[in-house]
C-alpha cells in the first residue's frame, strides 16, 4: 500500500491538513512504523532486536551490513537440522562471530573467535519456530557488523529429543571424532563431525547435554580458533571451516558433563 | 484543485486499506474429471507447492468406471477434496464405488479418504504402517501449509488389502505393480483394457520430484522396470498426462542429476548450505515446476548421509577419552 502525501502542502489548510494526516497515519500502521527511529533499524523487523542486542551484543554499537552474508533456506524441511553458512571475510579482519535465532527459546547458537581462520562457518541448527537467523560479526573497528535473514519452519525442532540417544549405542559413540581436509588455494578447508546428541534440556526429562566448546590449534600450539556452541547446534555437529594454513590440525572439545573429546585430523592421506 | 486531490487520495488510501480485508470467499476445489481413455478419468492437480489457494490440490487422482463399480486411486489431500471427488464421480455414473487404492502414504494422496466412507479403502501394508506411523503429523502440516480447506480433515487409515499382481476387480483386470524408491511403498496400477498407467509418485513430470522418504537409486531402479509396462497412457503421480515415455525419462535424468551432483558436491567439502544453490550452468531442470523449493527440500533428505560418508574418508587419530 502505497501513502501518498502529494498534495499537502497548501497553506492556510492546517486544520483539514492535520485531520487527514491522523487519518493516514491511522490507516497506515506499515508506513509510520518504518520510518527510522534514531540509528540504523532492524531490516528484518523483528520484535525481539532490541533485546538481542541487550543480551548478546551488551549494547554495543551495531551497524546492519550486507557483507555479513547468512545462507540459509528460506524454509527448514527438517527443524532438526537446518543447514546455515555464515560469511563474513568481505570485513577481513574478524575477533569475534557470533550466530543467532531472535525467536528460538534459546536464541544464541554458536559463537567464534577466527583466529587463523577465516571468519566463515557452516554449520547444522535445530529451529522452534520461523525466526530471524542472524550472525553478528565484531570488525576490527569495534562495531559489531549484523547480517541475517529470515527463516520460516514449522518449528518444534528444540523441545525434542535427539534422534540418536534412543538408539542403543549411542554413548559408545558419544565424543566419536570424524574429519576431512580439502586443501585449497588460502590453505584447507577442514569438516569436523563429533558424535554428540546436544540434548537442548528443553525436551520433557531429558537434561541439556551438548558440547560447549571447541579448540582447534596448529601442530605448533598456536590458536587457529575457539568455538562456543550452545544448545541448538544439531544433533551430532558437524562443522565446514576454513584454515589460512596447511598442516594437521589439533582438536580439544567438552561438553557440559565434562566429558573431554581430543583428536588429531590428518592431512591428505 | 489541492484539495480535491486530497480528498481524492484520502479515498484511495482508505480503499486500498479495505482492499486488503477482503478474502476470497471460494472455498472449493473446482474438480474436473478429465478423461483419459473410455471410462477412466484424472483429476489433475495444479504442479504447486501447497498453498492456501490451491488448498493441496497438487496432486493426481483419479477413477476407473468398471462393468459393475467404480476404482478410485488415491483420495487427495483433504476431507472437502475427497467429497468433491465422489460428488464429481456421481456426476459421470451411479455406479457404486467398490475400492478405493491408496498408492502411497504422502497426505495429498490419503487425506480425502473421509469422502468415501463406504468404500473399502486399502494400501499395501508398508504404506498402512507409514500412515499409522505419520498420518496425524502429515494431518498437522497440512493445516499449516493450507488452512481453512483441510477444515475437519482426519486420518483415516487405510486397510490392508490380499496383494496379488493382478487382480479382478468391478470386471476390469489391473496389474498392482510394486514399488519403493519413492516412499518406501508405492503402488502403481495398470488398467489392462484400456492401457492406462496410474503411476503415482513413481513418476512426475514437468514438476519436480519429491523426496522426503526416498531411495533414489531404488527409485532410479523402478523406473527402469516401469519402462517396460505395456502402456498407452501415462498418468503421473503430479503433472500432465503423457502417452510415451517422456515422463518416465525425465524423472529418471532429474534424480540421476540430483544423485551425482550432491555426491559430487559432498566428495568436494562443500557444506549443506552451499549446496542450497546448485552450481550446475548448464542444468536442463530449473524450468521445472517448483525446481528451487523441491531442489532444496531434497538436499535436507539427502545430503546429510552423503557428507557422513564423504567426511568418513578423511584421516582422524582419536585417544578414547
Amino acid at each position: 500500500m502505497q501513502c501518498d502525501t502529494d498534495g499537502f502542502s497548501t497553506p492556510g489548510n492546517g486544520l483539514r491538513l492535520v485531520a487527514i494526516l491522523a487519518v493516514i497515519i491511522l490507516v497506515c500502521p506499515a508506513w509510520s512504523s518504518a520510518q527510522p527511529s534514531g540509528q540504523s533499524t532492524d531490516p528484518l523487523n523483528s520484535v525481539m532486536w532490541k533485546e538481542m542486542r541487550a543480551l548478546l551484543l551488551n549494547n554495543q554499537p551495531v551497524v546492519f551490513d550486507d557483507r555479513v552474508v547468512v545462507h540459509a533456506p528460506a524454509s527448514a524441511e527438517d527443524s532438526l537440522n537446518v543447514p546455515v553458512k555464515v560469511d563474513a571475510t568481505a570485513l577481513g579482519k574478524v575477533k569475534r562471530l557470533i550466530v543467532f535465532a531472535d525467536l528460538n527459546p534459546i536464541p544464541r547458537i554458536l559463537e567464534m573467535e577466527p583466529n587463523l581462520i577465516r571468519p566463515l562457518i557452516s554449520f547444522n541448527f535445530k529451529v522452534q519456530q520461523a525466526t530471524p537467523l542472524r550472525a553478528a560479526a565484531l570488525g576490527a573497528d569495534g562495531v559489531w557488523h549484523v547480517g541475517g535473514v529470515l527463516l520460516d519452519a514449522a518449528g518444534g525442532g528444540c523441545t525434542q529429543p535427539s534422534v540418536g540417544s534412543g538408539s542403543a549405542d549411542w554413548s559408545e559413540q558419544l565424543g566419536n571424532v570424524s574429519a576431512r581436509v580439502w586443501p585449497n588455494s588460502e590453505g584447507q578447508r577442514v569438516k569436523l563431525r563429533l558424535m554428540h546428541p546436544m540434548d537442548t534440556g528443553l525436551a520433557d526429562s531429558i537434561p541439556a547435554f551438548y558440547i560447549e566448546r571447541i579448540d582447534l590449534s596448529n601442530t605448533e600450539g598456536q590458536s587457529l580458533a575457539v568455538i562456543h556452541l550452545y544448545e541448538p547446534v544439531a544433533e551430532n555437529p558437524t562443522l565446514t571451516l576454513e584454515l589460512v594454513q596447511r598442516g594437521e590440525v589439533h582438536l580439544s572439545a567438552m561438553d557440559n558433563n565434562g566429558t573431554h573429546i581430543q583428536a588429531r585430523v590428518l592431512t591428505a592421506m | 484543485m489541492t484539495q480535491q486531490r486530497a480528498y481524492l487520495s484520502l479515498l484511495l488510501v482508505i480503499l486500498f486499506g479495505l482492499c486488503g480485508q477482503v478474502h476470497s470467499g471460494v472455498r472449493s476445489y473446482q474438480l474436473i474429471p478429465q478423461q483419459v481413455a473410455p471410462d477412466v478419468y484424472v483429476f489433475e492437480g495444479s504442479r504447486e507447492h501447497f498453498n492456501f489457494e490451491n488448498g493441496g490440490n497438487i496432486v493426481n487422482t483419479g477413477f476407473i468406471v468398471g462393468v459393475d463399480g467404480v476404482i478410485v486411486i488415491d483420495t487427495g489431500p483433504s476431507k472437502l477434496y475427497g467429497e468433491e471427488m465422489r460428488r464429481a464421480i456421481a456426476k459421470i455414473t451411479d455406479k457404486p464405488i467398490v475400492k478405493v487404492f491408496i498408492t502411497h502414504l504422502h497426505p495429498d494422496h490419503f487425506l480425502g479418504s473421509q469422502g468415501f466412507a463406504n468404500a473399502p479403502v486399502v494400501a499395501l501394508p508398508e504404506t498402512v504402517v507409514g500412515i499409522k506411523q505419520l498420518g496425524e503429523m502429515f494431518n498437522d502440516a497440512m493445516y499449516r501449509l493450507v488452512g481453512s480447506l483441510m477444515k475437519g480433515t482426519e486420518v483415516i487409515v487405510p486397510e490392508v488389502f490380499d496383494y496379488q499382481p493382478t487382480v479382478d476387480i468391478a470386471g476390469r483386470k489391473l496389474d498392482l505393480i510394486k514399488f519403493s524408491g519413492h516412499s518406501g511403498s508405492d503402488l502403481a496400477i495398470l488398467d489392462r483394457s484400456s492401457g492406462v498407467l496410474f503411476a503415482a509418485d513413481t513418476v512426475f513430470f514437468e514438476r519436480t520430484p519429491t523426496t522426503p522418504q526416498a531411495n533414489v537409486d531404488q527409485w532410479i531402479r523402478d523406473l527402469k522396470q516401469l519402462e517396460a509396462v505395456p502402456f498407452k497412457v501415462l498418468v503421473p503421480g503430479h503433472g500432465p498426462v503423457v502417452d510415451d515415455q517422456r515422463a518416465i525419462k525425465q524423472t529418471a535424468s532429474y534424480l540421476n542429476w540430483l544423485r551425482e551432483s550432491l555426491s559430487r558436491a559432498a566428495e568436494q567439502g562443500r557444506s549443506m548450505a552451499e549446496v542450497l544453490v546448485p552450481d550446475e550452468s548448464g542444468n536442463p531442470f530449473f524450468s521445472l515446476a517448483v525446481f528451487w523449493e523441491e531442489y532444496q527440500r531434497s538436499v535436507a533428505h539427502l545430503y546429510p548421509k552423503l557428507e557422513q560418508q564423504a567426511i568418513s574418508h578423511g584421516g582422524v587419530e582419536q585417544s578414547q577419552p
